[in-house]
């Protein structure tokens, strides 16, 4: 398997693609190999550091003179870390910017502020010349496999115009390559000259996994993968896409709306509302002992067929209205106009995003497990403000509250309220 | 033994097209009562919207042909005249979409178009049904609902537009409500107001619901009978509990187990069902889940590819019928499916 993604550092261009590897790929696509846990790999560095990270849609005015009336913040300060061959949840409703930072990420936008650092070198405003190389790197699976592929084109020229654009391979070696790419996604690699329509939906996100493959990316940003297919072609393509994860080292970021499917690939979780990311945290922690009441709120929202059949039904915790509009977030906490918990300094202050453990990292006031939410902010000493979030004149807010992506080896403990250290 | 309020006999919905029939529901039968919510699951292709789209007479002037019987508390939908129906429909049986947005007409208010729905059934004036329509909107929880009567759809979010979709569905107090995939399109915790809300309604409105979905989860919190459907055919049938509990159909277990679970074990692996779902124009022989099904081996001869298995009841019931050749579902159920997707529960035991 070794010479089958030639080198670590992306292939040489003239370097012919293992032509004689195809006998061990039939035995990766084979249907009961393993599907281990996606384990966390916590050591290794970060292929993807992003900080601070915004993006600001213009708003016009109608009318001849089209002039801009406002923003829509639809990432307002994100930062995260992707480890080498890991991957990070994104998670949030619609309009949270989810999508968006996946753009950004993919540099599909030109982000309005923040950095964006991959594997290493700062990709944040870098021409358009210097982005084709980065392309390779960096690919792309789209939600909708209807949308995605193009109908006039055959398969074979899809996944393989990836290879012809970035002249990998010279052109009479690019079937074989495409073949070789069919196999890996477990379609028959005779289907080089159908059209997408020939192919059910399982089908052709299978394509488009292919094609993102082609280039050999480093980095793949997973936007709502498997959300347009049937459940029972789910598992097969979450599986597909762990079985490459494990086998080609692909660090991932995985964008989703649905907690399982996210909890069930990525060992690592961000959720997002409006703009920001309100909790970080690993799986276990997340899922089990969520910090934020958004996060809470969205965890007990799931409707649970498997705890449904044991016949124990979670209570529901109702979140009132809708989300605000991102043009005109609300002030301080963006989610205080929805959250039981909001008090005076929720309007007043935003909250940091704060780590309360190992790998935790939360951003409110009244951070705790749900029904231990404390009653008086633990940020305030923080933040040098009182209880209500008046400035504080007396009090030396904390300096160390930046910003910044991955964590670091002192934490708030919430029970002391002291900083703590592993 | 009293008559159920709707009972579905024998429906039949085929599609005549150049290429052969295509039988979208073959054979499908089912019943419910008032204030009962039975949950249609199923993949795409599988005949649940079409069946339901045929309880509300949508096929007639169709090229598609519907046989069998439709019995609405004793009046068989499918012999009626189209006047009859149109006067059902909408009044007695409704129905909420999928999609609130293709659903609702873009140049009208959400108020005109909700009160065009009373209007056809009741013989009143525009502001008496402009004013009932506010008062469904106050009831389904739109916030100042005599101001945003005048909004038209753009204007509302998917979960308020979801919730006009269920006003404009319940204005006229219908007594059976189809809801084709109703949370869909929307977040989990939209999801949740919306199904707090059909079920407060149901309660208030004591109507039939009829809940089309691919989300067990939703069944699971919603219904209290379900039907399985697989390629035009019930493959199980019976109360909501006795199905999630005990399922006796290896398409059940299939999708089962291939949901990941928000609470259950990362390490446990999804085990998708392999293969896709049938072409309805050339179904397979015999059991139509035969081609993907992994226990075919446990059933003696070739009886999985050649015969078409009954709707017979399971072990553990009467009222849970199930199609299906395996002799002891039960067994494997517990020894094979449960301890792969419940390893926690079986530790327990």
């Amino acid at each position: 398997m070794s010479n089958f993604w030639p080198g670590d550092a992306g292939m040489p261009s003239e370097e012919p693609v293992g032509e004689d590897a195809t006998d061990e790929v039939t035995e990766f696509s084979e249907p009961e190999s393993a599907h281990p846990a996606s384990v966390a790999n916590w050591g290794a560095k970060p292929i993807l550091d992003v900080r601070d990270l915004k993006m600001y849609f213009p708003v016009k005015s109608s009318g001849v003179i089209r002039r801009t009336i406002g923003h829509v913040q639809a990432v307002d300060g994100v930062s995260f870390q992707v480890p080498a061959g890991g991957s990070l949840g994104l998670v949030g409703e619609s309009g949270c910017g989810k999508s968006t930072t996946g753009r950004l990420v993919t540099r599909l936008y030109e982000p309005t502020g923040g950095s964006i650092e991959f594997d290493g070198r700062d990709i944040t405003t870098i021409s358009p010349r210097s982005l084709k190389p980065l392309r390779r790197e960096i690919q792309m699976i789209f939600q909708d496999p209807y949308t995605s592929l193009n109908p006039r084109h055959s398969v074979g020229s899809i996944i393989g115009a990836p290879l012809a654009i970035h002249r990998v391979v010279p052109k009479d070696k690019i079937l074989p390559r495409v073949q070789e790419l069919l196999e890996i996604v477990g379609l028959n690699p005779e289907h080089y000259n159908r059209y997408p329509h020939e192919f059910s939906g399982g089908q052709r996100q299978r394509i488009g996994i292919a094609r993102a493959l082609t280039l050999q990316p480093k980095l793949l940003v997973a936007d709502e993968p498997v959300s347009a297919l049937d459940v029972s072609i789910q598992a097969q393509v979450i599986n597909l896409l762990q079985d490459l994860q494990r086998e080609f080292g692909i660090a991932f970021l995985f964008i989703a709306h649905d907690l399982a499917v996210v909890r069930h690939f990525c060992p690592e979780v961000a959720v997002m509302y409006l703009g920001k990311i309100v909790e970080i945290a690993d799986r276990e922690t997340l899922y089990n002992r969520p910090n934020h009441p958004y996060t809470q709120a969205l965890l007990s929202a799931v409707p649970n067929v498997k705890q449904a059949a044991i016949g124990g039904r979670r209570e529901r915790i109702q979140l009132e209205g809708d989300v605000p509009s991102p043009i005109n977030p609300p002030s301080g906490c963006r989610f205080r106009t929805r959250c039981s918990l909001a008090q005076e300094i929720c309007a007043r202050v935003e909250p940091p995003l704060l780590q309360i453990g190992k790998r935790h990292k939360v951003a409110c006031h009244f951070a705790g497990e749900l029904g231990h939410h404390p009653d008086r902010p633990i940020t305030a000493s923080l933040l040098g403000v009182d209880d209500t979030g008046t400035p504080d004149p007396g009090a030396t807010p904390a300096t160390d509250l930046g910003n910044e992506p991955g964590y670091s080896d002192t934490w708030f403990d919430l029970e002391r309220k002291t900083m703590a250290r592993a | 033994m009293t008559t159920p309020f709707l009972s579905v006999r024998d429906l039949k919905v085929h599609f005549p097209t150049p290429d052969g029939v295509v039988k979208a529901t073959d054979g499908l039968s089912f019943t419910l009562e008032k204030g009962k919510t039975i949950g249609i699951v199923g993949e795409s292709g599988s005949g649940k919207s079409v069946s339901s789209s045929a309880i509300l007479g949508l096929h007639r002037h169709t090229n598609a042909i519907v046989s069998g019987e439709i019995l609405l508390d004793g009046v068989d939908l499918l012999k009626i005249s189209d006047e009859d129906m149109r006067r059902k429909r909408g009044a007695d049986v409704a129905m909420i979409f999928q999609d609130p947005l293709s659903a609702m007409h873009p140049y009208y208010t959400v108020g005109s178009q909700i009160s065009e729905a009373y209007r056809v059934h009741h013989d009143v004036s525009r502001k008496k049904a402009k004013a009932r329509a506010v008062e469904m909107l106050d009831r389904v929880g739109i916030p100042q609902p005599d101001h945003r009567v005048d909004d038209y759809p753009h204007q509302f979010s998917g979960g308020m537009r979801q919730r006009a979709m269920i006003a404009m569905a319940l204005i006229n107090n219908p007594s059976l409500l189809i809801a084709d995939e109703p949370t869909t399109a929307l977040d989990v915790t939209v999801q949740a107001q919306i199904l707090d809300l059909l079920q407060d309604l149901q309660r208030d409105f004591d109507a039939a619901v009829i809940m089309i979905t691919h989300d067990l989860g939703v069944i699971a919190e919603m219904a209290d009978d379900v039907l399985v459907m697989y390629a035009g055919r019930a493959v199980e049938y019976g109360a909501g509990k006795e199905i999630l509990t005990h399922p006796e159909m290896p398409y059940t277990w299939g999708l089962l187990s291939s949901v990941p679970d928000v609470a259950g074990d990362t390490s446990a692996k999804l085990i998708p069902i392999p293969g896709n779902p049938p072409s309805l124009l050339t179904p397979p022989s015999g059991c139509a889940f035969h081609p993907r099904c992994t226990h075919m081996d446990k059933v003696p001869g070739d009886l999985c590819t050649t015969v078409l298995p009954d709707l017979v009841p399971g072990v553990h019931s009467e009222t849970h019928l199930k199609r299906c050749h395996l002799a002891n579902p039960d067994a494997i159920y517990e020894q094979e499916i449960l301890p792969e997707i419940l390893p926690e529960l079986v530790e327990e035991r």
